[in-house]
């Protein structure tokens, strides 16, 4: 949303601009009897209250005291969660898949890579936003397709308001691939890969110290340029890596490059080191139901992964990397869900139901740097909340209310208009074309 | 009525036994060729006489039982009912209160096999051509796929339909397995299965074969390919039948027009790929120019904005809860899609088409369900089930021997442990023709492929 970054250009690690002045904001509204969750990983607190103030989160728990001239929606029997945070996603970057024009993932025929910023690609008109809005997703981070390097490029973090302004934070992370995707844009194999990394990452320290070589150097001006903030730790370096081997190799960058900021993405090995990704401190952003060996970098594939590196102490957050799910991030609540259904499976390792909540809410957002503003109703987070007619994290729940930094957001979209012009028991006078 | 079924199957296997030694006949008879060339070797495993007690039973035909009880023996459902039902005393008896027992999910569009984790290069689409009816899918199933031990063990799949890929016009024969780890798909193949025929209308064949400035390059590309090949296939049958009748010199043999006659004699059954209401409606008066008949259209995201004409031409809906958008075909596809087919009387299968979906079958019908409630549309979770057993039994032609717990059926049953419409439950144990091939409490019973022998992460719990 627009508001809280007015004319601000930001950098990941600079103070967010707070409040604005805007009257819709000036209300304090409290939910009350709902069953809460928090987004932090506690459990549900049964009769619950959610207090928001000038589109943020004043206080959240149970037996609050209401403040007065409070507008009060009652939700009783419903659940109140904070709205989900698509951990890796593509809304507003594809209108639709298989139709080049509508699709802005990836630049094949492109001179440039890392320097590619997604930001001014994102429609906030593209019908994902308001589908996945409905489905309960805020917020989301998104990322560029590789093509051709390992760069993806930079991703974006956004809003799924309703409204003209999606981009929260540009330029928040740039996407790198070392495993299979990264040999196959490196040349052809993984080692390449690593030499296009630290080959780039030279070209930024030199262009950093003011000594580009333009004869030499291999990278457009523009790329180099792009990882200058890399190495200074002002932008996150996400790599996607799935194989145990390929993950320790990651991690060894941090000696390589102290002042990286490093996030794991896909880590579908992950368990298998997760000691030492616990050790690096480095938090993972993981595909939750990944169990089959699709590739050769994923054998151990297991859906005990996300849980497994949680209780060794890794940062995990879900997001799903590939597949069909990945272009419908509001079944994130789905594979959240099912990381609870381990826990009663022998030999399985999965999440608590807070747990499991975390993990497609604040987590995702902590991974990013971005836990102080979104993802919880902690005290002093935007206000992006969701009332759910039950369980959210159980099949077929939805939104009732989605808000998002205090504004309550409009559920229809065009699937609800499909589904309205279809709907059984109506009598066709007229072509369906005339229908609302 | 099914006993009777059984004893011609019988029959037919004896008589395959002593084919090679021909009875005289006075009068030279057309020679035929064989119809099942690649014959089941698919045994059911031992199990032992098993009652589960207790439990809430769905039973595939739209009957919930509560503290129902199920008993099966010698492969085959034995008994099922309410708390009253005898219980044979050697029966092994299985404490299943609280826990949810229905008949095993059927996905009748999985490429588990074909379209193999890891990839096995592509043996899914036979790309060089897009009239293939000629191809076989079980001639590309990896048998060692560790996908099929995942749609047991988490999905509660017992039987699947593997289909040729969708590049294709006429993609090729389907063959319906049981999920039962094997080392050849022989070993797999479910006993006496019909096969299917894969057809694909839309964006995938005219994509594939319009990027190569090769025909078909459009909609209409596709019909007048499918109809060229209809109109050969006419022809192809008639030659046969008047030589079947008349004698003479046999027609020549085309594979491919052989599953293609067989297809218009109703033997071999239509899946049709199909997102676009339009398309469909194409299809349908294809298929009745031509005198076949569709059973099911698979992925058909649009399904709902024809569902009264899918109702009243008996024609199937193999659907997806919620994917949409992942091509233009499928730029109109809504959660209510199964909802509304169902209140239109039509057929409702939930379908994956994906390693990973197969294994949440289950939860797609939940969704389903919560989406039509809240259009007015209720649909209990004993009607819902049918969309995952019956309903695909039916669609591949097996219903009278599996899909549901009526006694005499095949004994293919899973054991959840709670409401299977939940996504905290998961399968605890899992019969295929009363074999117990999964339990969720022994590692012994999980299969582990040969492609995860030596492998990090071999014999986890996946």
């Amino acid at each position: 949303m627009k508001k809280a970054f007015a004319g601000i250009a930001v950098t990941l690690f600079a103070t967010l601009a707070a409040g604005t002045s805007d009257a819709a904001y000036a209300e304090v509204i409290a939910i009350t009897g709902a069953t809460v969750a928090i987004g932090d990983g506690s459990e549900p607190i049964t009769n619950g209250t959610v207090i928001v103030r000038d589109g943020r989160i004043v206080a959240a728990g149970g037996n609050l005291p209401l403040p007065a001239g409070v507008r009060r929606i009652d939700a009783m029997g419903k659940w109140v969660t904070p709205g989900i945070v698509a951990g890796f996603s593509y809304i507003g970057l594809q209108e639709v898949g298989s139709v080049d024009s509508a699709d802005d993932r990836q630049a094949s025929a492109s001179p440039f890579h890392a320097a590619i910023d997604v930001a001014p690609a994102i429609n906030p008109k593209a019908t994902a936003v308001a589908i996945e809005r409905a489905g309960g997703v805020t917020r989301a981070i998104v990322v560029p397709s590789a093509t051709g390097s390992i760069f993806a490029g930079q991703g974006a973090v956004i809003d799924l308001g309703a409204d003209p302004d999606p981009i929260m934070l540009p330029r928040a992370f740039q996407l790198v691939e070392l495993g299979e995707e990264g040999a196959k844009g490196a040349g052809g194999s993984r080692a390449s890969a690593q030499v296009m990394l630290r080959n780039a990452l030279q070209e930024a320290r030199d262009i950093a110290a003011g000594g580009h070589d333009r004869d030499g150097a291999l990278l457009p001006r523009a790329d180099a340029q792009a990882l200058v903030p890399i190495l200074r730790g002002k932008q996150y370096l996400m790599v996607h890596v799935e194989r145990a081997n390929d993950i320790l190799g990651v991690l060894e960058l941090k000696r390589e490059f102290p002042g990286i900021k490093l996030v794991l993405v896909g880590a579908a090995e992950g368990w298998t080191v997760a000691a030492r990704i616990a050790a690096a401190n480095v938090p993972v952003i993981a595909s939750a139901l990944v169990d089959l060996p699709a590739t050769f970098e994923r054998v151990a594939a297991t859906q005990s992964n996300v849980g497994r590196m949680r209780a060794a102490g890794v940062r995990i957050a879900i997001g799903t990397i590939d597949g069909m799910d990945a272009i419908q991030q509001r079944t994130a609540k789905q594979h959240a869900g099912n990381l609870v259904a381990l826990a009663r499976v022998p030999g399985a390792t999965g999440l608590t139901w807070g747990q499991a909540l975390e993990a497609i809410t604040s987590a995702p957002a902590e991974a990013i740097g971005l836990g102080g503003e979104i993802g919880s109703l902690r005290p002093g987070r935007r206000a992006d909340v969701v009332i759910w007619d039950g369980d959210p994290l159980e099949n077929g729940t939805v939104p009732e209310l989605v808000m998002i930094d205090g504004v309550e957001q409009p559920l229809d979209n065009r699937q609800t208009r499909l589904r309205d012009r279809y709907r059984p028991g109506d009598d066709a006078q007229l072509p369906k074309a005339y229908r609302p | 009525m099914f006993v009777r079924s059984l004893l011609a199957l019988a029959a037919a296997a004896l008589t395959g036994c002593t084919a090679s030694t021909p009875p005289l006949e006075s009068a030279p008879k057309p020679a035929a060729f064989p119809h099942d060339p690649y014959p089941s070797t698919y045994k059911a495993y031992p199990g032992r006489r098993t009652a589960l007690v207790g439990a809430t039973v769905l039973d595939g035909e739209g009957k919930r039982i509560e503290q129902g009880t199920v008993i099966f023996a010698d492969g085959r459902i034995e008994a099922i009912g309410g708390p009253d039902t005898a219980i044979p005393a050697e029966a092994l008896r299985i404490d299943a209160r609280g826990k949810w027992v229905t008949p095993g999910i059927i996905d009748m569009h999985s490429h588990l096999g074909n379209v193999p984790s890891p990839s096995t290069g592509n043996d899914g689409n036979e790309m060089s051509g897009p009239v293939h009816p000629d191809v076989w899918a079980e001639h590309s199933v990896w048998p060692q796929d560790p996908g099929f031990s995942r749609a047991l063990a988490n999905g509660g799949v017992t039987t699947l339909q593997i289909l040729p890929g969708s590049a294709d016009l006429f993609g090729g024969r389907s063959v319906t397995l049981k999920n039962v780890p094997a080392t050849t798909v022989q070993g797999m193949k479910f006993p006496g299965a019909p096969y299917g025929l894969k057809m694909a209308c839309g964006e995938n064949p005219k994509r594939v074969y319009g990027n190569r400035n090769q025909m078909p390059g459009s909609r209409m590309g596709n019909m007048a390919l499918n109809r060229a090949t209809w109109a050969r296939a006419a022809e192809y049958k008639r030659k046969w039948e008047k030589y079947e009748k008349a004698g003479g010199e046999p027609p020549s043999r085309d594979i491919g027009l052989d599953t293609l006659r067989d297809a218009l004699d109703g033997k071999i059954l239509v899946h049709n790929h199909c997102y676009r209401a339009d398309d469909m409606a194409q299809v349908i008066d294809m298929s009745r120019e031509f005198g076949y008949k569709v059973a099911a259209f698979h992925h058909a995201v649009e399904a709902y904005k024809i569902a009264d004409l899918l109702s009243v031409n008996g024609i199937c809906s193999a659907l997806w809860s919620d994917w949409y958008g992942f091509k233009m075909e499928a730029y109109d596809g809504i959660p209510e899609n199964m909802a509304i087919v169902y209140a239109a009387g039509g057929c409702v299968v939930v379908h994956s088409d994906d390693a990973n979906g197969i294994q949440r079958l289950y939860q797609e019908a939940a969704k389903a369900v919560a989406a039509g409630r809240r259009i007015g549309v209720d649909i209990s979770k004993e009607v819902a089930w049918t969309w995952l057993s019956l309903n695909p039994a039916k669609a591949i032609g097996i219903a009278d021997r599996t899909g549901s717990l009526a006694p005499g059926k095949m004994a293919d049953v899973v054991l959840w442990n709670g409401d299977p419409f939940s996504v905290y439950t998961r399968p605890e144990k899992v019969w295929i023709d009363g074999a117990m091939l999964f339990d969720v409490t022994d590692p012994k019973r999980r299969p582990v492929s040969d492609f995860e022998l030596g492998q990090p992460g071999e014999g986890d719990v996946k």
